[in-house]
């Protein structure tokens, strides 16, 4: 027989995973809007939004049910206490991933100014530590959620990179400077998209062996 | 003895324990485990030291090898399934096992450095430097005023001023001075069970022992009378030294400083009670304290 509070314990387990799908869904759709400038993806992103906002209420309150109602100790309750912060930075991502489509359809009709090629990397690692601290979640993996960690130093070094490009842009092409600063917004963005994925595979360590290594240097 | 993942080296992965049931099964068929004590634990000075204790009710063995100190002016928890032991050591403690014809032990236990079962020492002085509270209430058929200071009586004290000193401390100790100050020459088989038990409790510090034992102390009583008695654990806390024993893990965590988890006559684990209820080391630890056996 398996015990109720178990069953919550999956339950709550399949909501997360649900939000983690339409945020990582979200990040991916305003990154490739941003990439293809396309506005209309940008569109559906910032429609997908409210869903979003909707789905995080109720994880967090399952996770106040779980804990008034069952008391959980150990593995239970660190699991309560990790889906409560992993389901709030979930919800920062997909607003952050909000913000990106919110610039893109700002960039319609800036004119043809090339996207510094960096960001495309900076992109598609973000996505995949994204997609990957979604999977340390689902299966409690902390080797992968060390890895995740180790990535966020790639994304902060492309971001330095096309900061410096940006600065250097709008020195050679000064009437180009609102657009190049919301191209310098989009990166900030998906650099915070990278944070935030590092902050929940740092959870997920917490999660599993109950060791909070936030602030702590990689290992 | 192992221990737990050392501070100094955070990242240290926690022990590959295997299955939850690899060291019960191990238990089961008859096995010795290692336990896993925390440092903690061990960098507590200790008022009663348990080393390499063993006990037999005839040919069956109920305690194999118990190794543990029970730190100093802190409150220990005992917990695990029933049969696992932990009311047979806590009644060894205080050597009330030697009442039972059949029982034989090996090992030591010691008293702040005197060995409990060393033939010079005498079983009515040790059960002095140690209070008991049992299960069920049990004041004696007298009153209020006499249950508390029972154990000055027979020790000769009859100035009245120590007593009534000793008697209101007790009771304000206890968290009862308040509800029963107007009525100490009542009976004490009048008082509610809560109050029965507090009653115990007062009558235990009144002789001011070294280490006070409570058996299971709220398992007769309702949940409000047990919220008065746990509460006034945590009272106790710093100022005396507490064995407690319960069946009610929720009265662990929110009584004790440090739990020790038995399984069939094994200690498993021990470590500070926050740790073994956030953090355990061992997966049986953790199996046992979500409720996934036991």
């Amino acid at each position: 027989m398996t015990r109720h509070i178990e069953r919550q314990i999956g339950n709550l387990k399949e909501k997360i995973r649900r939000v983690g799908t339409v945020v990582e869904e979200a990040i991916s759709k305003s990154i490739s809007a941003v990439i293809n400038r396309d506005v209309q993806l940008a569109q559906r992103v910032l429609a997908s939004d409210d869903a979003i906002d909707r789905m995080e209420v109720e994880v967090e309150e399952e996770c106040l049910k779980i804990l008034a109602l069952y008391q959980p100790v150990a593995a239970d309750l660190r699991f309560v206490v990790a889906v409560l912060k992993i389901n709030n930075d979930l919800e920062r991502m997909g607003d952050l991933a909000k913000n990106i489509a919110k610039r893109v359809a700002q960039l319609e009709g800036a004119g043809p100014v090339d996207l510094p090629p960096e960001i495309r990397t900076m992109a598609m690692q973000a996505e995949e530590m994204v997609r990957e601290c979604l999977a340390a979640v689902i299966d409690a993996d902390p080797v992968l959620a060390r890895r995740i960690r180790e990535q966020d130093d790639v994304v902060d070094e492309a971001r330095q990179k096309v900061r410096k490009r940006i600065l250097a842009g709008i020195k050679e092409h000064p009437e180009n400077v609102e657009v190049l600063l919301r191209i310098n917004s989009i990166t900030k963005h998906i650099e915070r998209i990278a944070d935030m994925a590092t902050n929940v595979a740092e959870d997920v360590i917490y999660m599993v062996e109950g060791d909070i290594v936030r602030h702590r240097p990689e290992e | 003895m192992s221990t737990s993942p050392s501070p100094a080296d955070p990242r240290q992965p926690p022990p590959s324990a295997g299955p939850a049931t690899d060291r019960l099964a191990v238990v089961a068929a008859g096995g010795q485990v290692e336990p896993e004590v925390h440092e903690r634990v061990r960098q507590t000075p200790a008022v009663l030291e348990i080393d390499r204790f063993n006990l037999w009710y005839g040919t069956k063995q109920a305690l194999h090898s118990i190794t543990m100190p029970i730190p100093h002016g802190k409150v220990t928890a005992l917990i695990g399934p029933s049969g696992c032991g932990k009311s047979t050591l806590l009644r060894s403690v205080n050597r009330l096992n030697d009442l039972v014809p059949s029982v034989r032990i090996t090992g030591e236990m010691r008293l702040n450095g005197d060995p409990i079962y060393d033939q010079r020492m005498d079983v009515i002085e040790l059960r002095k430097r140690m209070g008991m509270v049992f299960q069920r209430p049990n004041p004696f058929p007298m009153s209020i005023y006499e249950n508390v200071v029972y154990a000055l009586r027979i020790d000769g004290e009859s100035r009245r001023p120590v007593l009534d000193e000793v008697c209101e401390r007790s009771l304000r100790g206890a968290a009862l001075w308040d509800e029963v100050k107007d009525r100490l020459s009542e009976s004490a088989l009048g008082l509610s069970g809560g109050q029965q038990q507090r009653l115990c409790i007062a009558r235990a510090i009144a002789a001011e022992p070294e280490v006070l034992l409570l058996d299971e102390p709220c398992s007769a009583l309702d949940p409000i009378a047990t919220g008065k008695v746990e509460d006034l654990i945590q009272e106790l806390r710093g100022l005396y030294s507490v064995l407690i024993v319960t069946h009610n893990m929720q009265q662990a965590s929110r009584s004790s400083d440090y739990t020790a988890f038995m399984y069939l006559g094994r200690l498993i684990e021990y470590g500070p009670t926050t740790d073994i209820f956030t953090k355990p080391v061992l997966r049986e630890t953790e199996a046992y304290v979500t409720g996934r056996f036991g």
